[in-house]
């Protein structure tokens, strides 16, 4: 069944008086592959927080997959910033998947044999099978983002939310996170990725959402990948702009 | 030898013995969770803010369990009121109120006119131990270990990525509130062991030993309470042999065990990790 896996009327978000997200309506598509790209302090954390209830928004009406939020959490996997974990945990990469059964397992359930198996499986299809017993701390910054991908698909979840996943990631990595995205969308799932530069996105997304407070862009990557467009998005960037071969 | 023919002979000394040993235990689960979390100020913090809870039901002639657990669930509660609501940092909010409310438990405990029992709330003599305080003890100790062998998923979850366990739909700020209200029962449990002072050395000390010692949770929970038993046994013995006060033997043996463990740990011990590079540059040369 198709529909609309997110809609949003209206979303304003902010901190202590200071407008963060201001007015955004738009609405996703089920099976798309979307970037949410903007300047750095654009809003687009506050965005993705917002839509899952994850912070108290002044104002707007949210819908996932038709219904409120709080109905289908157990069908939604997020995957923090890196720089939002603690890397010293004590926890091994096996463990750390292992918390994607998490959601579906009832209160005062062990995760089971199967659940491990399953979790492997996860890992594998990131490639990390390897470093199952390592402390997740002492990986690379794009082994600890697969690792991060694999507990998001233990949750079998329908929408994934991703908060800057190629920071600070290899591109090999980049690469593996990417083919993985994309066959999700394949299978009829929904991800919204959040990407701090234009750099790839037009490769990466069908679908671009592109925020600085307002809403400034939202359509496909050809509606929205326009110098004027981007322009209004990146006040000022023109050099950056430039760079990664936008002419104007 | 002297120490075990006395713990045989002498009733008092069975349950100071009994009591510290699951003061160790309680105070070496619960403080896992509590370094985990950046929290060791928040566990000085309920520590002390039981005081006027404490104070008011001697007052009353109640329990002072019942006027502990009231206070320092109170203090946390308002601690996070006032960070949330303001732009005042979580360690300044923990700041002010705990020292507000020892403060209140001071002048409610000087007016009562009784400073012999001030001084044992805040430096603790076990020796002292009465049957209703271990059985309150064992009670506290039952009800945390069975909330963290149940609740152990959620701790977990919570404890490593809180954004994640909100997203799938657990109540963090709830769990916060329990996790709170353990730490407060487990500090209640300690105060007649280690009192209010020195508590927080026994929730972080050797939590964070076993934090030293291994990569899983659970293992280092075992650790931690292992070594919160040993630290209790050790200054015990210490307490009744040179007649020192309780809570400052227990402390200095769980630190003793902290340096060693500082230095000797096979992973991250200072020694080896020092060692392994002169050897790896060695190598190179
Ligand atoms: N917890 C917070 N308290 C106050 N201001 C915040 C907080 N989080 C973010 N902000 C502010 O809101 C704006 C948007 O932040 P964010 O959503 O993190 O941007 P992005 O993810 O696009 O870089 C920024 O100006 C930031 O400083
Ligand atoms: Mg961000």
């Amino acid at each position: 069944m198709k529909g609309p896996a997110i809609s949003i009327q209206d979303l304003h978000v902010s901190y202590y008086g200071n407008e963060a997200v201001k007015g955004v309506s738009l609405s996703v598509e089920t099976g798309n592959l979307v970037g949410i790209i903007g300047p750095n302090g654009a809003g687009k954390s506050t965005f993705l927080k917002a839509m899952l209830n994850l912070i108290p928004k002044d104002k707007g009406d949210v819908k996932v997959m038709g219904r409120t939020i709080k109905e289908v959490r157990k069908r939604i996997a997020y995957v923090p910033q890196r720089n939002d974990i603690d890397w010293d945990f004590p926890i091994t990469v096996l463990d750390a998947v292992l918390i994607g059964t998490y959601p579906h397992l009832k209160l005062f359930r062990r995760p089971k044999k199967k659940d491990k198996e399953w979790a492997m499986q996860c890992l594998q299809r990131v490639g990390m099978q390897d470093f199952s017993k390592r402390q997740i701390g002492e990986l690379s910054g794009g082994q600890q983002q697969r690792v991060f991908l694999a507990r998001a698909l233990a949750q079998q979840a329908d929408l994934f939310f991703l908060d800057e996943p190629f920071v600070g990631v290899d591109v090999s990595s980049e690469e593996t996170i990417v083919k993985i995205l994309k066959e999700l969308c394949r299978q009829g799932k929904t991800v919204i990725v959040v990407h701090h530069d234009l750099s790839k996105a037009n490769d990466y997304f069908n679908q671009l959402i592109l925020l600085n407070k307002e809403l400034i862009g939202f359509g496909t990557v050809e509606e929205v990948f326009k110098p004027e467009v981007i322009k209004k998005a990146y006040k000022g960037q023109f050099a950056f702009m430039n760079e990664i071969g936008v002419s104007l | 030898m002297a120490f075990i023919e006395a713990v045989m002979q002498y009733g008092f000394l069975q349950k100071a013995l009994l009591t510290s040993v699951m003061v160790g235990i309680i105070c070496g689960v619960i403080g896992c969770f509590i370094i985990l979390r950046g929290m060791a100020l928040m566990g000085d913090a309920i520590s002390h803010a039981v005081l006027p809870g404490v104070a008011i039901s001697y007052m009353l002639g109640i329990n002072f369990f019942f006027g502990a657990v009231f206070s320092g669930v109170l203090t946390a509660i308002a601690i996070g009121f006032v960070s949330q609501n303001s732009r005042i940092k979580h360690d300044t909010s923990i700041g002010i109120m705990f020292t507000a409310a020892f403060a209140s438990g001071i002048i409610i405990i000087t007016m009562l006119k009784s400073s012999t029992d001030l001084y044992h709330i805040l430096f603790g003599n076990v020796l002292a131990v009465r049957s209703s305080d271990m059985w309150i003890t064992l009670g506290i100790s039952l009800i945390v270990i069975a909330a963290v062998y149940l609740f152990y998923k959620e701790l977990l979850v919570t404890s490593f990525d809180e954004t994640m366990a909100a997203a799938y739909g657990l109540p963090v700020r709830f769990i916060h509130y329990f996790l709170m209200t353990l730490l407060t029962m487990v500090t209640v449990a300690s105060l007649q062991t280690v009192g209010i002072v020195l508590v927080v050395a026994m929730l972080i000390t050797p939590a964070a030993a076993a934090y030293l010692l291994t990569e899983r949770l659970w293992v280092m929970i075992f650790l931690a309470a292992g070594i919160g038993v040993v630290s209790s046994i050790v200054g015990l013995y210490f307490s009744f042999t040179y007649n020192l006060a309780s809570g400052a033997t227990i402390v200095m043996a769980a630190t003793s065990i902290f340096v060693l463990v500082f230095l000797f740990s096979p992973k991250h011990g200072l020694v080896w990790k020092t060692l392994r590079v002169k050897k790896k540059r060695a190598s190179l040369v």
